[in-house]
């Protein structure tokens, strides 16, 4: 059994890959040439400034960045070797596959019970009530919310505080058993306790799934995550293992961030 | 102003004089506006308010009189005047050969004095027949029924008559036949010549019918179409100009859409003439582009976030539409679909480029037969002779305002019943 230190500081074990990626919105740059790979069994930290284009690049790996009309992305991006920009891509089972949590919670406005049954209804992972029934306690269990809500799966999602929705928003994505798990500063809009269980969440969810987090928060990056990549200006500026980044950053920028000199 | 003024040159703040005469005034000032623009609001709604209730109390008082008739009760002696039918075979074709006319009249004369014919209904002979077929044996008996009274009667009761029409409704009380009753007919029959027997259940079934053929026509295009717009469409000049177009087709005056309904649907298609089927589908392309907007705006509404979280389990687009946004836009464009179908429902104009105007004396027994509506009913009616017809008008005012107020009452329920909060 390998220690927390020797995990985070094991070679990566990619999961998805991006290979000289840029994306354009219209003729603006918003990314540019940017490599990574997305290790499975760590959690990775995207960190950067406002408008460093993180939040951007963690949208092109599940193709979110789809819906938007004037957004273009080129290079490659990877899945376990396959390229999720082919025309052969299925985006509906890519988008199954690299589960996504927002920064806002955004619970459908049904019940708790129809909001982590929908994934799996419509991907067809359960047929009989049963079974959807083991779906959702599972997927409630895995999210830290089942003791808090075994009682009322039938109330509205939205009725539930912003923590206990944020929950509910990763309950959901994991219900389909994704394979990644993409999460857009999942605790911008949360009070600390609630963070806190976000973060002690990612800590159980890390080795079944590849986390990608994007966070402005640098404390929360040095504390979930074993991989940090330092966004600046549309481009990767370093990644590498998180105490590495934090102890001691290679690149001027990294250091200048880190240290509070902008940001 | 004489407040306290800062330069740039002073080298110490001046303190804001807030308790200054200016400053008071100031403040005075603004309390004022605030007074004035409360009042203004107030008087508005007020002024409203009043128009609002002196049409509904001008319509009540003068239509409610359309809902009575003044009935005269008369003896009828089928023993001196009999008819040779089987009371076992009584129905309404073997009555059709016994003349009942010309014993309703002949027994009014008998009991009223000469011209007493002309006191009640000229249809008074079907309350007859009516009694007649509930209750055959009558024919061997001595009846009496009260009929309706002849329109000058009617008037006389009702206080706005001719000098004669009063002084034979005076001497009518003085041997105690008349009376008030319902006028049950004014709910089931139809239109007619003769004001006592109008009825406004053609024109409202024709509306009905008509606003049947409308709504299924144009909430189906216009939602379909507002979702495309929204949900599918690139943004290209031609969607721009699709877009600019409804919009343009929103404010068309209606009666552009009874010519376009007149030539296409009539001369080019040929569909049958003053039927519901052709003033629902020129009524639903007045309505469509109120659905559309209504349903855009709806569709809009719903929060990018539901989208994103729908799209992020993997929902394909169709199933993002279907399950989340249409049923959360619903409450929306289900308003607008009411505004647009109201409007429809009092439309007049393109109704009679199509013929809806005619006289049509029977209720449609479906979409393809001759059919007029409510409101084209009621400007038919205001533009009679008849001094009777201007309470049967107003009484055909309050049908068409009960049908709207319950089709709005029906929206507000749909759109509290769908009303989703997040």
């Amino acid at each position: 059994m390998l220690t927390e230190e020797q995990q985070a500081l094991k070679p990566n074990n990619p999961k998805m890959t991006a290979r000289d990626v840029n994306v354009f919105y219209g003729a603006k740059q918003a990314i540019n040439k940017v490599s990574i790979d997305v290790d499975m069994d760590n959690v990775t930290a995207f960190i950067g400034p406002s408008g460093c284009g993180k939040s951007t690049f963690l949208r092109t790996l599940n193709r979110m960045n789809d819906t938007v009309a004037s957004a273009r992305v080129e290079g490659e991006i990877t899945l376990d070797g396959e390229n999720i920009y082919a025309p052969s891509m299925d985006v509906v089972q890519l988008r199954a596959r690299v589960g996504m949590v927002f920064q806002k919670p955004n619970p459908f406005p049904k019940s708790i019970y129809e909001n982590i049954a929908y994934g799996p209804r419509i991907h067809g992972l359960a047929s009989a009530k049963a079974d959807m029934d083991v779906i959702v306690e599972k997927s409630l269990r895995r999210a830290g919310l089942w003791e808090e809500v075994k009682d009322r799966l039938n109330e509205s999602g939205t009725a539930l505080s912003g923590g206990q929705q944020q929950r509910l928003c990763i309950g959901r994505a994991i219900a389909v058993e994704p394979e990644v798990i993409l999460m857009d500063e999942p605790c911008s809009a949360l009070d600390p306790i609630a963070t806190a269980k976000i973060e002690e969440l990612i800590h159980e969810l890390r080795g079944r799934y590849a986390i990608v987090i994007v966070t402005h928060n640098m404390q929360q990056a040095a504390r979930v995550s074993q991989r940090t990549a330092f966004f600046h200006l549309g481009t990767l500026v370093e990644y590498g293992v998180t105490s590495d980044i934090f102890t001691n950053p290679k690149a001027d920028r990294t250091r200048d961030y880190i240290t509070g000199r902008y940001g | 102003m004489n407040a306290p003024s800062t330069t740039l040159a002073s080298p110490t703040r001046n303190p804001t004089d807030w308790k200054g005469a200016a400053m008071q005034k100031r403040i005075a000032a603004r309390y004022a506006a605030e007074r004035r623009f409360r009042l203004l609001g107030m008087g508005a709604v007020l002024l409203s308010a009043g128009f609002l209730a002196f049409l509904l109390f001008t319509m009540i008082g003068n239509g409610a009189r359309g809902f009575t008739r003044t009935e005269i009760a008369l003896q009828i002696d089928f023993q001196t005047a009999p008819i040779l039918i089987d009371p076992a075979t009584v129905n309404a074709q073997s009555l059709a050969g016994a003349n009942l006319q010309a014993i309703t009249a002949q027994a009014a004369d008998k009991a009223l004095g000469a011209g007493g014919d002309a006191l009640i209904s000229p249809n008074a002979w079907l309350t007859v027949r009516d009694a007649i077929l509930d209750n055959p044996k009558v024919l061997s008996q001595k009846i009496t029924l009260s009929l309706p009274a002849s329109t000058g009667i009617d008037l006389a009761a009702k206080g706005d008559a001719s000098e004669t029409d009063e002084a034979a409704y005076a001497r009518l009380q003085q041997s105690g036949v008349v009376s008030t009753g319902f006028n049950s007919a004014f709910l089931s029959a139809s239109d007619a010549t003769d004001p006592t027997q109008v009825g406004i259940w053609g024109a409202f079934k024709g509306s009905l019918l008509t606003m049947l053929v409308t709504l299924l026509l144009s909430f189906p295009i216009g939602v379909a179409t507002a979702l495309y717009l929204e949900e599918y469409a690139p943004k290209a000049w031609w969607t721009d100009i699709i877009e600019v177009s409804i919009n343009n087709l929103a404010a068309v005056p209606s009666i552009i859409f009874g010519l376009l309904g007149l030539a296409i649907f009539l001369n080019l298609l040929d569909f049958p003439r003053s039927a519901a089927l052709v003033g629902g589908m020129t009524l639903a392309l007045m309505t469509m582009p109120v659905i559309v907007i209504a349903g855009r705006n709806a569709i809009k509404a719903v929060p990018p976030s539901i989208r994103d979280a729908a799209l992020g389990v993997g929902a394909s687009p169709v199933q993002v539409v279907f399950h989340h946004v249409l049923p959360l836009a619903l409450p929306g464009i289900l308003t607008g679909t009411i505004i647009g179908m109201a409007r429809a429902l009092g439309e007049t104009a393109p109704l009679l480029m199509i013929g809806m105007r005619a006289f049509i004396a029977t209720p449609p027994g479906g979409i393809t037969d001759p059919a007029t509506v409510l409101p084209v009913q009621i400007f038919l009616w205001s533009d009679e002779v008849s001094k009777g017809f201007i309470e049967k008008t107003s009484a055909a005012i309050i049908v068409l305002l009960a049908f709207l107020l319950a089709m709005n009452g029906l929206a507000i329920y749909l759109r509290n019943k769908f009303e989703k909060r997040w």
